[in-house]
């Protein structure tokens, strides 16, 4: 013990050590997120709160919902792999309201205890009225030559034209009904 | 507000319960999706793309891209047969607003959309010192924008040349793969637009996506493989003067 006995501000050294130590995890329990290091070196809640972003285009299976009419115009024509929205725009909010109620904590509660259905984003809620935000009908002289201006760097099976010697000016649905495009499938309605 | 005692006897617990979910900072995610279910990628099938742009506006739309960034665009190459080395690449604006025309001649043209590649082992990821950008178990490359520092490490680390310090935000930004999509049952921005099909969402966990047969049945590439990134966005019909 002899060797210890002029050791003491050694100790008292260590206890310090210690003692930062201890403050060190205190103050890193409080300051680390909860969820970091959840799945790997990084915060696991991020992916919730990037997963939180308001989508903008609703989908073709929620336009179809309800347009099942334009749907089926659409399936036996050209047209049949065009979704809606790559013409029309986003429309979500035509979708689902102006603006997209995020669930409260309550409604998350009801889900988690099995007491309601989660959302389903196939059948989205369908806004109560639609018309707060609705589609801007789509100038054919614009939207269609964006596709179909003919180009060498396009494939070549792609039908393609040069509008100015194709119609003379006319609007294209003057002859292609945009859903159905084939001359026969008729015009514009 | 007036409760009754039979309310408040629903309340009291859910509140409880409640509060411990805020508390574990559970992703609010859809219930019904697994992250360990799926493993994410993108099939981009040269011989379809038509140059249109509509999966730069729509990305730029539903991600709210800031102007003069692009988390993804459309390249357009002309390429001489006895010159593939030195391929005349546009892209002007990102393809937003389409392409001039091109003249046929002599040499071959294509388009070419680019985006975040997702690698398995993306060196975007590795070199971030805060643990700001990550793989999630889904397979897909995000940026935590509470975390990021905005050093651009990775932004120098990405061979593809796909992230951006956001102007406002001054942190990394990049390609989601619309992971607030995804993770609902929905498609991307840019594959909902595409009216070619030239871009697919694909799950290399699902049995029955269409992508297993695919790949199995055409010569598919990725770009850079000689960096081994573990790069997941599957290019059809790609030709060898494409960097």
């Amino acid at each position: 013990m002899s060797g210890l006995k002029d050791a003491g501000h050694l100790f008292r050294f260590a206890g310090l050590f210690v003692l930062a130590f201890l403050i060190f995890l205190v103050v890193r329990h409080y300051i680390v997120p909860k969820s970091f290091g959840q799945y790997g070196h990084y915060r696991g809640a991020a992916m919730g709160e990037i997963a939180a972003h308001p989508a903008k285009f609703a989908g073709h299976d929620a336009c179809e919902t309800c347009h099942s009419d334009i749907a089926d115009k659409k399936k036996t024509g050209k047209h049949a792999h065009v979704n809606c929205e790559a013409c029309h725009g986003a429309l979500y909010q035509h979708v689902a309201g102006p603006e997209q109620p995020k669930p409260g904590l309550y409604q998350r509660f009801l889900v988690l205890a099995g007491k309601a259905i989660p959302p389903d984003p196939a059948v989205l809620r369908h806004a109560d009225d639609p018309s707060t935000v609705v589609p801007v009908k789509p100038d054919t002289a614009v939207l269609c030559a964006r596709c179909h201006t003919a180009s060498a760097a396009k494939p070549k099976g792609f039908p393609q034209v040069v509008p100015a010697d194709h119609s003379n000016g006319m609007p294209c649905e003057t002859c292609h009904q945009p859903h159905n495009p084939a001359i026969d499938a008729g015009g514009a309605k | 507000m007036n409760i009754s005692r039979r309310q408040m006897l629903v309340l009291l617990p859910a509140a409880a319960v409640a509060w411990k979910f805020v508390l574990a900072e559970t992703p609010e995610q859809s219930p019904n999706y697994k992250m360990s279910d799926h493993w994410w990628g993108m099939l981009i099938d040269i011989p379809k793309c038509i140059g249109c742009g509509n999966c730069v506006r729509a990305c730029r739309t539903e991600n709210d891209v800031p102007e003069g960034f692009y988390r993804t665009w459309v390249e357009r190459y002309h390429v001489s047969d006895e010159d593939m080395t030195n391929p005349e690449v546009i892209s002007p604006e990102g393809g937003e607003n389409g392409f001039p025309v091109a003249v046929e001649d002599s040499k071959k043209y294509f388009f070419v959309p680019k985006m975040c590649n997702h690698c398995a082992d993306s060196p975007c990821t590795q070199v971030c010192p805060v643990g700001a950008t990550f793989i999630s178990p889904d397979g897909v490359v995000l940026v935590d924008p509470k975390y990021c520092l905005g050093c651009a490490y990775c932004v120098q680390a990405c061979p593809y040349g796909c992230r951006y310090i956001h102007p406002k935000k001054e942190v990394a930004d990049k390609c989601t793969l619309c992971y607030h999509r995804i993770t609902q049952g929905l498609t991307t921005a840019c594959c909902e637009v595409c009216p070619t099909g030239a871009r697919q969402l694909v799950d290399l966990k699902d049995p029955k996506d269409p992508i297993h047969e695919f790949l199995k049945t055409h010569a598919v590439q990725v770009l850079k493989p000689q960096m081994a990134t573990g790069a997941k966005a599957f290019y059809n019909g790609l030709d060898g003067s494409v960097r």
